[in-house]
């Protein structure tokens, strides 16, 4: 039919050998566990090894903290469709736990009205950051840097900041996100409707620049390795110490195309860099919304960013007639 | 190669199941009318597949004028018949042509019996008439206190009802109980479901009793750059409730938000279209004739007509718009029935003639040269 075989989806060079168990860990530790498989459907688009696996406490207490979390949200979603099995799964995308109505402020709302909100929201910030500390711990135990760990934080950050920090600066936490797949998204549009469009927050527009420089960098990067690996271009660091291997191909590539390239290690870091500051700087422009600038247009026209555009010459009717009055 | 056509055969293959198997895609080509300043993107998208037949289909329905009769000085209709609270200083001919259109547009199947006892038309005992003179009551007050919205092409019986007893398009107040999940957990605050009045979005299914009966405010986007201390602004959940509203207008009249707004800036009325202002009285209208005339006939209502919290339909954009941005694009079916205009429109019949009647619309579109209304609406 077609050749299996090709750079563009599947993995070419599979490794199938005694299993790597990992270097030996520090004393005090659980051990790694789980039976060690070979999968070579796994191994076309991934490693072949699965296994083994480490637990520890941490992520045993992330995991039951996830699923109090995953619990509270998906009853909820559930008796709002009154227990019914077929609703719930129909209306999945659609239904949510949500935050507290406004008037109930930073206070501790009723159960049925916000207090699961504040609930699940605690289990699963407590999960998120177990997690964060497991994935801070496994680095450590294998010798490596953090820099997994510190890019977690950065998307930890922005979470916090829309469901805790700037809820709390605002004094409500009706302002936070509800939990669902639609009702988040409308939450997202009605935010920028209220704040007078995000698009003139100036750290919306770093946090954009950011994600869609990331999206680039992942395309150059991926393409160019891909390109060369031909040539074994993959097996990066061997080849950064030569001249004339298959990733010096891809870098006289881009030397030819636009005079200037990254190496073998510095595209790491600024795919790192555009990554972490992409929600780095989205938490702050929604930390800076509602709070220090409350329409984000107008704030644009006073700083000189709106481009001015004709008056229409209408004028607010509630101005010139009174509400209701008819005439 | 092939490897390539197969997966470009198989993103066409998903592409073509998501569109076949999820609902409102329009194939091009879609006409777009620029309607403000360039790169605004402020302009009429229009399938002229669709929206001119669903204006035809409409215009074909409505039921032909019969001519009026001169309203001479003879006996009025008042003074003729029985019970007769309103059109009572009609000529019994203009009155019973009144009548007539008002079957032909409410109950062309069941006739006089939708309203009237036969065996005495005067009796009240059919709770239909009690509504319709309330109904005759909102008509006229529609076409004399909100020109700002109606302009002179006015509304009849017709606009809402084309030929039903009950009007197509109306709401229910939602059941808080049902509709907040009373109990220990599923609180969901009046959405999270497919809302038909948002276009399917998962924002609130009824944003009706808040904002188009109750003088909910619609405003919610901030007024100043910075925000001040001691003014309480809208929170997002306010402002959800608005978004839905908002949908609803855009559903009914069948346009896009920019057809009012830039949507650089949803708020700013110094770059919104005049069509905003048209809506904005639409938006003060529907509240008040739905606190003022429709609330006040639910007492009048059989339980069959009411809703989960014993109240009747109510009117909402649609009620008359039914997806077309001016109702029956804008044909003025009111001109021909005076007594509909206004609550003296009676007592001016007393004494015109046709011709009289001609010069009174006349009179009504000078009121109205100067609304806000755009002249290509």
């Amino acid at each position: 039919m077609f050749e299996i075989e090709n750079t563009n989806i599947f993995t070419r060079a599979q490794v199938h050998g005694p299993a790597d168990y990992g270097t030996p860990l520090p004393r005090g530790s659980f051990d790694r566990t789980g039976p060690v498989l070979k999968s070579y459907w796994l191994g076309k688009i991934g490693d072949a090894q699965i296994g083994p696996i480490y637990l520890g406490y941490y992520g045993i207490a992330s995991l039951l903290t996830g699923f109090i979390a995953i619990q509270i949200i998906g009853l909820n979603m559930w008796a709002s469709v009154g227990w019914d099995p077929v609703e719930f799964v129909r209306l999945l995308p659609w239904l949510a736990l949500e935050p507290p109505p406004p008037e109930y402020g930073l206070s501790l709302p009723p159960l049925n009205e916000g207090g699961w909100w504040i609930w699940a929201g605690f289990f699963l910030t407590a999960s998120i950051f177990l997690w964060w500390m497991r994935v801070y711990t496994r680095a450590r135990a294998l010798g490596l840097g953090t820099h997994v760990a510190w890019a977690f934080a950065a998307a930890i950050w922005l979470y916090l900041v829309l469901g805790f920090i700037r809820p709390i600066a605002m004094g409500s936490w009706s302002e936070a996100v509800p939990f669902g797949i639609f009702p988040h998204l409308d939450w997202t549009a009605a935010f920028s409707i209220r704040y007078g469009n995000l698009f003139y927050n100036p750290f919306h527009m770093l946090s954009i620049a950011f994600l869609y420089g990331s999206v680039l960098l992942f395309a150059m990067h991926g393409g160019t390795v891909m390109a060369t690996s031909q040539y074994g271009a993959e097996r990066e660091i061997e080849q950064a110490y030569d001249r004339g291997t298959g990733f010096e191909r891809g870098g006289l590539f881009w030397r030819w195309t636009m005079g200037f390239c990254a190496n073998s290690e510095s595209i790491h870091r600024w795919a790192w860099w555009f990554a972490v500051l992409t929600p780095l700087t989205g938490g702050i422009g929604i930390l800076l919304t509602g709070t220090v600038v409350d329409n984000w247009y107008l704030w644009g026209i006073q700083h000189g960013l709106v481009p001015p555009y004709p008056d229409t010459g209408v004028i607010d009717p509630a101005l010139i007639a009174p509400q209701g009055g008819g005439q | 190669m092939k490897i390539i056509a197969w997966f470009i055969a198989f993103i066409a293959l998903i592409l073509t199941g998501f569109m076949l198997l999820t609902a409102g895609w329009e194939r091009p080509p879609i006409e777009t009318v620029q309607s403000g300043y360039r790169g605004t993107g402020m302009a009429e998208i229009i399938n002229p597949r669709v929206d001119p037949v669903r204006l035809e289909e409409q215009l074909a329905q409505v039921p032909t004028a019969t001519p009026r009769a001169p309203d001479g000085p003879g006996p009025r209709a008042g003074d003729i018949y029985q019970n007769v609270e309103v059109l009572g200083d009609l000529s019994v001919a203009n009155f019973n042509r009144v009548m007539q259109a008002m079957t032909e547009w409410i109950y062309p199947e069941v006739g006089c019996a939708g309203c009237h006892n036969l065996n005495n038309l005067a009796d009240e005992s059919v709770y239909a008439k009690g509504v319709s003179r309330r109904m005759i009551q909102m008509t006229q007050t529609i076409n004399s206190q909100w020109e700002n919205h109606v302009a002179e092409t006015g509304v009849t019986c017709y606009t809402c009802h084309r030929g039903m007893a009950v009007p197509q398009y109306t709401w229910f107040n939602a059941d808080s109980d049902v509709y907040s999940a009373d109990g220990f957990a599923g609180w969901r605050n009046g959405q999270n479901r497919p809302a038909e009045a948002a276009g399917l979005s998962s924002l609130p299914e009824e944003p009706f009793s808040d904002l188009i009966e109750n003088d909910g405010e619609v405003r919610v986007g901030g007024t100043t750059a910075l925000p001040y201390t001691g003014v309480e602004g809208a929170s997002i959940k306010d402002t959800e409730w608005t978004y839905s509203l908002m949908m609803h207008m855009s559903t009914s009249l069948d346009v896009n938000c920019t057809y009012c707004h830039n949507s650089r800036s949803f708020g700013s009325w110094e770059s919104s279209s005049p069509a905003r202002v048209t809506a904005w009285h639409g938006i003060n209208m529907a509240q008040s004739i739905n606190t003022e005339y429709v609330s006040s006939v639910s007492s009048m209502l059989p339980p069959h007509r009411l809703g989960p919290t014993g109240e009747g339909r109510k009117v909402n954009c649609t009620t008359c718009h039914q997806g077309v941005a001016k109702p029956l694009g804008g044909l003025a079916m009111a001109k021909d029935y005076p007594s509909l205009q206004s609550p003296s429109g009676g007592s001016q019949a007393a004494v015109e003639t046709a011709e009289a009647s001609e010069a009174l619309a006349a009179v009504s579109l000078n009121e109205t040269v100067e609304d806000d209304e755009p002249a290509e609406l």
